[in-house]
């Protein structure tokens, strides 16, 4: 199933429905109260919420740890214990009907407001009702809202879906009322580091573990582990992963099912919210009254919003020739055992590959396209011009296999200016040329300082829109550059530059690791096909009329050129021996304004680091 | 001679011309000169069936009404119709009746005729006669049962020989060596391993060695309470031998009707009865081998022995790679003086797992412990003879009510165990009282002695389902492992629902039937025994998707913290899985062994390395 089409571009994708549209024509209060019956998985072991706890706290496992620290620390057993129940509580969930009742009631009436259509596609959902019947589910959503979790338990309720358990990050807990409602609609809370704690890891594990194992609700998590700012799916981590892969390949389960789910907005509520941290403000810390404020946000016009459901993957398919569970076969299950060489390459491949999938499912507006072509042209364009790009654009990115919402019968003029007018924040037409900056609110005495901050949230922001597109244009980009670098049209030298700017970038993208000689080769197949290259035995040679493909996708790469080539340069001359970590973004953003953005900064410093090319010293 | 005609007559008496065969052997009282006048050596395999299993007067059949029933006079099934049978059958599978006459044709021997010579010279009876080497030709795996009666046969042994004494065989293994003559023991033929077919590879005239007419008892030590005993008699021979003298060996393999002491030394053995017995190489003192390098064994009959690793378990499981088995020194028991059935329902399979465990840490194992999962207890429903009257129809009804009504049990859930109590009626009572005890704590319920007793009586009238199944399109076979206790319903609910969906994968257009029963307790472990069986309309090549799912399946076993096996042995079947098993270095230890013992490979049936 994750192998990759040879060709991505036949790739067969559902229909989608607009789930609003009944809930525009019918009693929200009503719904909310009908009557749910969701589908059951058929091993379920009925288990109450206390009953779960008490379960977990008298595992094998929690109690083989309670007694290994106990003994570390000196501390009675009764003591970590008690720790672990205090943890537990601190953790779990308490799913309520009533309570999600409540938020459907509520979100009817907000995803109302806030979108045009929230589009979904049932054949996934009836795909993802086969598959709860048959395995425990673990749901993978992308992660790019706040919003991202609420429309998850949203659909399953509509869909008579068992409502999943969610595992969120420990912030919202904090938010008075609002964290004990998101706890007893089945979010769980984790704390963002516990790296050394056992006894925490025990404890999150177990429960999780045994959710899982009787089969009590779909697990829900972020393999991103938390909200991308970009819009660029994020590097996957594999804890959690490994947590609901084990079941399986300790023989606890004979399968478990892995649903990927790509959830794309027409606009992120969080905008310039995201801009703004990356230049550096502080996210604002979740709170109710800071949810209250943010009602602001209802009074817009968030377009559509876009939800698939993947096929659901087999982590026994998976694993299949790859994970030897005899492995587990000579220590007790229940002690705890560190993933050996093999199971973390193994997870950390599967991880690439479902956020891959994600990014194939994630639709993409003409916005993104129109995005792209604006920050590639900072003086604007003219209307005309745009509209002819925009086309070819869209071409181009159908036939690299996008999966672009293109309405039918529809001029492309027409689909351009309701893009332009969705997104007029932050935009300005004049006289049919079109540009990007603020128009929201200006502000008479701005100083030079702000007006350059004020054009980065806007430069930011549309960049995240162009970041969505990215993934479909990344390996012929990556070609292009290569090719342009390379100064020779031998493939094995082409080939090498690519590889060495596919390693260079893979922090900041998703490439799966090992994929290289696959990446190159879809390059060459969807360039050659394009009739931008032609793929000799050893050479690979431009044609004539692939120029302004080229052209088009070395710029794609530019600014992270460009940004990675400041941070080295900084690194090159500004820096003396020793420089923090906290040090670091703030002074590259004052060295120089085009790597803007702190995700940048991060990801190449990271590769910068992996690559051995800066040491990190502990102090 | 004289134990011939009383083994004749006891148990063969249907068979005239077996009895008039005996007498004539009786008057001439000459091995030889039977032989010399054309008359069979193989008593057995004129009873048996050549392509099924056991017996040929006892076999399953749905009779002109449609209802089966089990022929014969053999078992206590025998003669019954058995109502539900054909429900479940085709509630399970689907049944569409036709036959199939098997067209055989056995290729010409490949005789080494110095070696016959020779054999000749020395006495030993042999024979080339088709009839008898496809008999000896293969075990009772579904491969070779399935193309015995397509009539596809492939390599057959050349000739059949068939040493009267461990004397006989030391000849026939020196002139085996003398002429490069590959050998392949022959015990009762009942192995499920493969391990008895014949390598296509082997280039050599193939010699079937048969140790039947090696089965006396030799003596019998009632100071030490040993016997000795030739390794070729026949489980259910030896025990009603060793009954005649108020003795009894307790081992029970469920092969025991037809499966040589010879045969459970070279597999490693198990009986049912293991937890009061033991296991075969509890119960052996001595063991007797002729090997190309000659004889192997130990110096006496101490009961245990330091005196480096135990050459014994070079020749327990050996396979037939190393030699022949010739005589064995076993334990004996008095016969117990009270035996007593029972069985337990448990709501579901969890809770019965559960008490059975529980049962072995307390270490009050009865004589047999046995738990069948809930597909299995329907299945042995289905083999419930016609009630007598309406009275016990009426308290069937009664029972299974109070059972699933009152009691809350759901018929798809529950599941049985059935026991065997042996000893001294005291304290088999008590005993039972202990275990009852100990199932109620796991929400069992007393299920009556006849339901254990039929439990038991099933074990041997299965493998004739088999060929009541294979004339339906039906094929199936069993297949065993041992596990650690804590992935025991782990591994039994990952291993069935593997078969179903392999099956599903692999294009069966049916439900296959995929269940298991504990058998066996041990200390840190249980025995698992798996049925699958599926309807292969439709497909094309029927074994082939067979063998891909009992691959699959052994692979998931293996997965799942299984062994390769617990008693049924290695053969060609499992020898793929020997290295993972025992790690490079343990089959290299085995393999010098062999090259030491056996460098021309006379013993060359390839099994186990």
């Amino acid at each position: 199933i994750l192998s990759y089409p040879r060709h991505p571009v036949l790739k067969k994708r559902d229909d989608f429905e607009d789930v609003l549209e009944e809930r525009r024509r019918s009693s929200d209060l009503r719904y909310a109260l009908r009557c749910y019956t969701p589908t059951l998985y058929k091993g379920l072991v009925p288990c109450k919420v206390s009953m779960l706890k008490s379960i977990v706290l008298q595992s094998d496992h929690l109690q083989c740890v309670i007694k290994q620290v106990s003994s570390e620390s000196g501390d009675s057993t009764e003591c970590v214990a008690e720790e672990a129940s205090l943890i537990l509580d601190e953790m779990a969930h308490r799913m309520q009907l009533s309570t999600v009742r409540f938020f459907v009631f509520t979100l009817s009436k907000a995803f109302k407001r806030l979108f045009r259509s929230v589009c979904v596609n049932e054949e996934g959902i009836q795909r993802l009702q086969q598959a709860v019947q048959e395995h425990p589910v673990v749901l993978l959503p992308s992660h790019r809202s706040y919003m991202d979790f609420l429309m998850m338990s949203y659909l399953l309720y509509m869909f008579d879906l068992p409502l999943p358990v969610i595992a969120a990050g420990m912030d919202f807990m904090s938010m008075k009322f609002i964290g004990e409602m998101l706890r007893m609609s089945g979010a769980f809370f984790i704390r963002r580091s516990f790296g050394g704690d056992k006894l925490y890891w025990a404890v999150f594990s177990e429960y999780v573990k045994t959710m899982l194992r009787k089969g009590y609700a779909p697990i829900e998590f972020f393999l991103e582990g938390t909200r991308s700012r970009t819009c660029k799916s994020l590097t996957p981590k594999t804890g959690l992963l490994n947590i609901v892969m084990e079941p399986f390949f300790k023989g606890e389960l004979f399968d478990v099912s892995l649903v990927p789910v790509s959830i794309s907005y027409e606009r992120v509520l969080e905008e310039s919210l995201y801009a703004r941290e990356l230049l550096g403000v502080p996210k604002p810390k979740e709170s109710t009254s800071g949810l209250l404020k943010a009602r602001r946000v209802l009074s817009e016009d968030y377009g559509s919003m876009h939800v698939y459901f993947g096929h659901p993957v087999s982590v026994r398919s998976l694993a299949e020739g790859k994970i030897k569970r005899s492995q587990y076969n000579l220590l007790p299950r229940y002690i705890p055992q560190k993933p050996s060489v093999d199971t973390h390459e193994f997870l950390n491949d599967a991880a690439f590959r479902l956020v891959r999938i994600q990014e194939e499912n994630m639709v993409l507006k003409p916005w993104v396209l129109i995005a792209t072509l604006l920050l590639q042209n900072p003086d604007g364009m003219d209307l005309s011009s745009l509209t002819e790009q925009t086309d070819w654009l869209r071409h181009l990115a159908l036939a690299f296999g996008a999966f672009l919402d293109w309405p039918d019968h529809e001029a492309c003029s027409e689909v351009i200016s309701c893009s332009l007018a969705l997104h007029r924040r932050l935009l300005s037409v004049s006289a049919g040329h079109v540009q990007l900056s603020v128009t929201d609110a200006p502000q008479v005495e701005t100083t030079p300082e702000e007006a350059v901050f004020q054009r980065a949230v806007v430069v930011l922001s549309c960049a995240s829109y162009r970041n969505q597109i990215l993934h479909v244009f990344l390996r012929p980009a990556l070609l292009a550059v290569a090719m342009q670098s390379a100064n020779s049209s031998r493939k094995d030298d082409i080939y090498n530059c690519f590889n060495f700017l596919r390693n260079m970038f893979s922090n900041e993208f998703i490439l799966c690791p090992g994929d290289s000689v696959q990446d190159f080769e879809e390059a060459c197949y969807l360039l050659m096909k394009r009739g931008v290259l032609q793929v000799l035995e050893h050479e690979i040679v431009m044609s004539a009329s692939g120029q302004s493909t080229l052209a088009f996708l070395c710029s794609v790469l530019e600014p992270f050129l460009q940004g990675y080539q400041v941070v080295c340069r900084y690194l090159c001359e500004e820096t003396n021996e020793n420089l923090t970590e906290k040090e670091f973004i703030p002074a590259v953003r004052s060295f120089c304004f085009v790597s803007l953005s702190s995700d940048l900064q991060k990801n190449a410093l990271a590769a910068l680091l992996r690559l051995k090319a800066v040491r990190k010293v502990k102090v | 001679s004289k134990r011939f005609l009383s083994e004749g007559l006891s148990v063969l008496s249907q068979q005239k011309s077996m009895v008039v065969y005996h007498l004539i052997y009786f008057a001439i009282g000459c091995y030889e000169t039977a032989y010399k006048l054309g008359l069979s050596l193989s008593f057995r395999q004129e009873i048996m069936k050549w392509n099924g299993w056991g017996y040929s007067d006892s076999r399953f059949l749905f009779n002109k009404k449609g209802q089966a029933e089990f022929t014969g006079k053999r078992y206590r099934l025998s003669g019954l119709i058995l109502p539900s049978l054909k429900d479940w059958f085709e509630g399970t599978f689907g049944a569409n009746l036709q036959h199939k006459s098997p067209a055989t044709v056995i290729a010409p021997p490949n005789l080494n005729e110095p070696f016959i010579e020779d054999l000749k010279a020395a006495g030993v009876a042999a024979s080339h006669d088709p009839e008898d080497r496809v008999f000896r030709a293969h075990g009772h795996c579904l491969h070779e049962i399935f193309a015995l009666r397509e009539g596809r046969i492939g390599r057959v042994p050349d000739m059949v020989v068939w040493p009267s004494c461990h004397s006989d065989v030391e000849k026939i293994v020196e002139l085996a060596c003398k002429h490069n003559v590959c050998l392949i023991p022959y015990g009762g033929g009942t192995s499920v391993s493969s391990a008895l077919e014949c390598p296509h590879e082997e280039t050599r005239s193939i010699v079937s060695l048969d140790t039947s007419q090696m089965n006396r008892i030799l003596w019998i030590d009632e100071k030490n309470l040993t016997a000795h005993v030739e390794a070729g008699i026949i489980g259910q021979d030896l025990e009603r031998q060793l009954n005649e003298h108020g003795y009894c060996t307790g081992h029970e393999p469920d092969s025991m009707e037809f499966s040589s002491l010879g045969g459970w030394v070279a597999t490693r053995a198990s009986g049912m009865k293991k937890n009061i017995y033991g296991n075969i190489e509890d119960l052996v003192v001595h063991i007797k081998m002729v090997t190309p390098r000659g004889v192997i064994e130990k110096s006496c009959l101490g009961p245990r022995m330091s005196t480096g690793p135990d050459i014994h378990h070079f020749i327990l499981g050996s396979e037939g790679t190393l030699g022949v088995v010739t005589e064995v020194t076993m334990k004996i028991r008095p016969i117990p003086e009270y035996q007593k059935y029972g069985s337990v329902v448990f709501p579901n399979f969890q809770q019965g797992v559960a008490c059975l465990r529980e049962v072995a840490r307390q270490r009050c194992a009865p004589a047999s412990i046995r738990l069948m999962d809930n597909e299995q207890f329907q299945f042995g429903h289905a083999l419930k003879p016609q009630v007598s009257s309406i009275f016990t129809s009426f308290l069937d009804g009664l029972k299974k009510f109070y059972i699933t009504k009152f009691k809350g049990f759901d018929p798809h859930h529950l599941c049985v165990a059935t026991l065997l109590f042996e000893g001294d009626r005291g304290k088999v009572l008590q005993h039972e009282k202990q275990v009852y005890d100990i199932a109620a704590k796991f929400g069992g319920l007393a299920a009556g002695e006849d339901n254990g007793q039929r439990g038991y009586m099933l074990t041997f009238v299965i493998a004739y389902l088999r060929d009541l199944g294979m004339d339906y399109y039906v094929i199936g076979e069993s297949f065993e492992t041992s596990v650690p206790w804590d992935r025991v319903l782990d591994l039994c609910r990952n291993v069935k629902e593997r078969i179903v969906r392999e099956c599903k994968e692999r294009g069966v257009q049916f439900p296959p039937l995929s269940t298991c029963r504990v058998t066996q307790t041990y200390d840190a472990g249980a025995c698992v025994y798996f049925y699958f069986a599926f309807n292969y309309r439709g497909l094309s090549d029927p074994v082939h998707v067979y063998e891909q799912v009992e691959h699959a399946a052994r692979e998931e076993i293996l997965a799942n913290g299984g062994s390769l096996s617990h008693h049924h042995g290695v053969g060609k079947l499992r020898k793929e899985w020997m290295k993972e098993s025992v790690s490079g270095v343990g089959l290299g230890m085995l393999k010098s062994v062999k090259e030491y013992v056996d460098p021309q490979n006379i013993f060359g049936n390839r099994n186990l390395l």
